[in-house]
């Protein structure tokens, strides 16, 4: 991936007060006992919520299962947010920022227990596409052509990069739980699945199909 | 053998946007400031370039971008 992060860093506007006093508190050696209750109270707070919005993944979960899985979250999310105190930046509320820990704790877990013991298929082989209902008899010869140049494409990705891309795209695999059961990190599987597509959409202009290209990138 | 109707969506999943992405580490480092500015009304995608990308092509950031815009809207 290419793209500069930051192009250009404009600097933070000033911090409003409550993000100045967390970072004072937080600064201060050791920050005080309740600065930090109430930070972990604040990513609690996140961890609820999140929780709450994705509980149809894990209906198994009771009340009282789901707030012990919420306390595990904002401790590690805590851990996390004193470590990373350095990397704040003031272009954002101290609060956004640090809720997004807490996010990603309780996003991951609830992905990973959704998906504990399921069988992943991710060996890359015995799949096919089929070509989707069209209208027109063009159409039905544009999807089967496009079906063929995919099947093609994706045959000639490596091992790996076929892998990864037919489990996350086509069997909707979440990504951490990829990263679990293959031991690697979300990011490395991103960046096979970067390199996945553009190699794809490489191969389709080879094949002279840039319509398919365009009418899929304004989907 | 598994087989799956290529339709819309999952062609836009196999090919992802043609445009530069943030990876999923940049994304998280940058997923905060990105809401604010949606939140002001500022224009994000400028002010964060390939983040809206990644957001397209990684259901997982997606999801975590959706719940903190949520959570720093309800903050006000």
């Amino acid at each position: 991936m290419s793209v500069a992060a930051r192009a250009f860093e404009p600097a933070p506007p000033p911090l409003d007060p409550d993000s100045r006093r967390w970072l004072d508190e937080l600064a201060r050696r050791p920050p005080p006992a309740e600065t930090l209750e109430r930070l972990h109270a604040l990513l609690l707070q996140a961890a609820r919520f999140e929780l709450r919005r994705r509980r149809s993944a894990l209906p198994w979960l009771d009340h009282d299962e789901r707030e012990r899985l919420a306390v595990e979250c904002a401790d590690d999310a805590l851990v996390a947010v004193l470590a990373r105190r350095a990397s704040y930046r003031g272009h954002s509320r101290f609060t956004t920022w640090a809720y997004k820990f807490a996010l990603l704790e309780a996003g991951v877990r609830v992905r990973r227990l959704a998906w504990r013991g399921r069988e992943l298929s991710i060996s890359g082989e015995g799949w096919a596409l089929v070509a989707d209902q069209a209208p027109t008899q063009q159409e039905r010869a544009e999807q089967r052509e496009l079906v063929a140049a995919l099947q093609e494409a994706i045959a000639a990705l490596t091992p790996h990069q076929r892998r990864v891309l037919l489990a996350l795209t086509v069997d909707g695999v979440p990504i951490d739980v990829l990263a679990e059961r293959l031991e690697t990190t979300r990011g490395a599987l991103y960046k096979a699945l970067h390199d996945a597509r553009a190699r794809l959409r490489e191969q389709l202009r080879a094949r002279g199909l840039p319509r398919l290209l365009d009418e899929a990138a304004a989907g | 053998m598994t087989r799956r109707r290529l339709d819309a969506a999952l062609l836009r999943r196999l090919l992802g946007l043609s445009a530069p992405e943030l990876g999923c580490e940049e994304c998280f480092e940058l997923v905060d400031r990105y809401v604010e500015a949606e939140l002001r009304g500022d224009d994000a995608y400028a002010l964060v370039p390939g983040m809206a990308a990644h957001l397209a092509g990684c259901p997982a950031c997606a999801e975590e971008h959706a719940s903190l815009l949520a959570l720093a809207r309800r903050d006000g």
